[in-house]
């Protein structure tokens, strides 16, 4: 085939992608730390990095709590209803 | 002041010209149309004009205010974008009910009275239940059937509290409603129908996921938006929304995870971000109402675009279910690309459309310190990124190679996910655009340090989580049952119910009233004075020893043998006469005293 992309197939394209990915889950917590806080809703907004937590655990939280639901009671054989 | 026909009308008698045209006309007459449709809604006058003399009230077509141009604006861009994308197609009923549902939405969007806007949304109803039907295969035209009986429900439900609330009131005018008393619950049962809230839901994702390729990307815009726009028109601040639509937002985001059809996962999506739209016009503040009309206007835009990358996927390779694809990005780029603009604007990430439209809403929510309702709106938003923005991309274009060698799709189709994709970017980078039209008095700034870095945070660390947990996250080949099941499995179960006791029991009840009874009449009655001489008899051996018993036994069975026999007692006419006579003289007698 020609003209046929292959970057996210080469292992050192990726490895180059995932410290990138790192590097930017480190720095956007970082500036947490130095960011102005004007508007305040929540008492934990002050918590540098809160949202990141936030952000990791809400991911978990959905799969897991889906996953459960899905096979204990939603999840059937596609012909299911045929 | 020129009466111009107003737009909604434009598309709805422009269809009946498509049949006349062929080929190139006729694609240059369906794209011509939305233009000019555009032309004449920029140049319509304020107020209320347009009006219409049906029985003896007065329809109102063209109500235009800042609310209705707003949504009007967005509706035509999309038709605009929707035709480019199915230029190609030769089904001509399909370009006419394309035409038919976006005429009938616009119609509902400038309707100034229930009236005229019941009978643009039963058109909605009927034009785009062909656009379920036109992909022409067995599950579409089940789910299609179901979709249309379920939309008709709905509009029967519209159409009583319409008629309560015209007969209470005596006004047909569309104007703000208390929830209170039957008729407004009606009215309201029948807008969240359309807006696919929660148990009313189904219907989206059972049937849009089986419409036409085409066809999905005008259903993903119209039915659902018209329905936000009625409720801000007609229940803004109605409390019991907030609560709905959070439940909303994060039931669509929890059965997304389970879909494994990737535009039935996008179907449980447009559920979610309808679910922030319906909390927002249930706060009801100037900043919440803006949040729900300006995300209803980047909603239309992105996630036509991802309905249309997803269309385009289909298109090209056949296939639609997140295990049989991978490995796309090596043909598809594209297409990919583009699917991305429009998965990081579901996403609100900072810079795309959704970013600056979504969080209004969740920051009118947290001006009210409503937690519970942000917390089921960020989780939400969370899980929006993880499917919409990662899961479907990743086992779509990469993940495990599938050996597909699709190529992208034809260059109109990537011209209209183009124009889609460049509208988000434009609304993302430069807000004003949109914020100028909003209809409301609210202020609003999307870019401050803490809001973008927060922002971020949450969806870097949730793409985390995803590559963390990418073993499980694979689509499963199964379906998932959502509240259709009460009409597709119960009611079978409702048949049994209705076939088996509950007609055996009618049968009985048949038996005994129309054959048991009247043969035991007609049995009396051929001589009455020997069914008494039985029954005294039987009265009789219930009291007598048993010596007699026999006896009296013995004679029973000889008069039921002999039964009905001879009538024992010919009463002559004469004596009959007399009795009368008697009875009347008595009667008369009391009747003078």
């Amino acid at each position: 085939m020609k003209n046929e992309l292959d970057f996210f197939d080469k292992p050192e394209n990726i490895r180059f992608l995932k410290i990138l990915f790192y590097i930017s889950l480190g720095l956007i917590v970082i500036v947490d730390f130095f960011i102005t806080r004007k508007h305040i809703h929540f008492p934990w907004e002050n918590i540098p990095g809160v949202y990141a937590l936030f952000g990791l655990v809400a991911c978990i939280l959905i799969v897991i709590l889906a996953k459960i639901l899905g096979h204990q009671w939603l999840m059937r054989k596609e012909d299911y209803y045929d | 002041m020129i009466d111009w026909l107003p737009p909604g009308l434009i598309f709805i008698f422009g269809a009946l010209f498509i049949p006349l045209f062929n080929g190139k006309i006729r694609q240059a007459y369906i794209l011509l149309l939305p233009i000019f449709a555009g032309i004449i809604l920029l140049n319509m006058p304020d107020g209320n004009g347009y009006i219409v003399n049906f029985l003896s009230y007065e329809l109102t077509l063209a109500r235009v205010d800042k609310l209705s141009m707003v949504f009007g604006y967005v509706f035509v861009i999309m038709a605009f974008i929707g035709f480019i994308y199915s230029i190609q197609l030769k089904d001509t009923g399909q370009h006419i009910a394309a035409f038919l549902y976006t005429g009938s939405s616009l119609g509902v969007i400038f309707s100034g009275d229930f009236i005229s806007l019941f009978i643009f949304w039963e058109i909605m109803a009927l034009s785009s239940t062909y656009l379920i039907w036109a992909r022409k295969t067995k599950a579409s035209y089940h789910a299609g059937l179901r979709y249309l009986l379920i939309h008709i429900l709905g509009g029967l439900s519209l159409f009583v509290g319409i008629i309560m609330n015209v007969s209470e009131t005596g006004y047909i005018a569309i104007n703000v409603l208390a929830l209170s008393g039957p008729a407004s619950y009606f009215i309201l049962i029948g807008f969240i129908l359309n807006a696919a809230v929660p148990p009313f839901s189904a219907w989206l994702s059972d049937a849009y996921p089986e419409a036409t390729i085409t066809g999905a990307v005008f259903l993903s815009a119209f039915t659902t938006k018209t329905a936000v726009y009625v409720l801000i028109r007609v229940f803004p601040g109605t409390e019991i929304l907030v609560w709905l639509g959070a439940i909303m937002a994060f039931y669509g985001v929890i059965f997304a995870v389970l879909a494994n059809d990737i535009r039935r996962l996008l179907s449980y999506h447009i559920i979610s971000q309808v679910g922030y739209m319906v909390a927002g016009v249930g706060i009801g503040t100037a900043l919440a109402l803006n949040g729900s009309v300006s995300h209803a206007f980047s909603h239309i835009l992105y996630k036509s675009l991802l309905f249309m990358s997803t269309g385009a996927v289909l298109h090209m390779t056949g296939k639609s279910k997140l295990t049989e694809l991978g490995g796309l990005y090596k043909t598809m780029p594209i297409t990919l690309t583009l699917y991305m603009i429009g998965g990081l604007s579901i996403s609100a990430f900072p810079l795309f459309s959704g970013f600056v439209s979504k969080s209004m809403i969740v920051t009118a929510v947290a001006e009210k310190h409503l937690t519970i309702i942000w917390l089921l709106l960020s989780v939400s938003s969370a899980g929006t990124f993880l499917h919409t923005g990662l899961k479907l991309p990743y086992f779509t274009f990469f993940g495990k190679d599938s050996g597909l060698r699709a190529k992208d799709p034809p260059v109109n189709m990537i011209i209209a996910m183009g124009i889609a994709s460049f509208l988000c970017i434009l609304i993302g980078v430069y807000p004003d655009v949109l914020y100028k039209l909003l209809p409301f008095a609210a202020s609003y700034t999307p870019y401050t340090g803490e809001h973008v870095v927060w922002t971020m945070q949450i969806l870097l660390f949730t793409a985390l989580g995803f590559f963390l947990l990418l073993k499980h996250l694979g689509g499963e080949p199964c379906i998932t049952i959502d509240t259709d099941w009460f009409y597709r499995k119960g009611v079978s179960y409702f048949m049994w119910f209705i076939n088996s006791p509950m007609s055996q029991f009618s049968d009985w009840l048949n038996k005994i009233i129309f054959v048991i009874i009247p043969s035991y009449l007609v049995w009396i009655s051929k001589n009455p004075v020997a069914v008494m001489k039985i029954a005294s008899d039987n009265v009789l051996l219930r009291f007598s020893s048993s010596k007699k018993s026999a006896q009296i036994k013995h004679r029973i069975k000889k008069e039921k043998e002999i039964y009905p026999g001879e009538i024992i007692n010919h009463w002559p006419i004469g004596s009959t006469i007399l009795w009368i006579t008697l009875f009347l003289l008595v009667y008369t007698y009391y009747l003078l005293s």
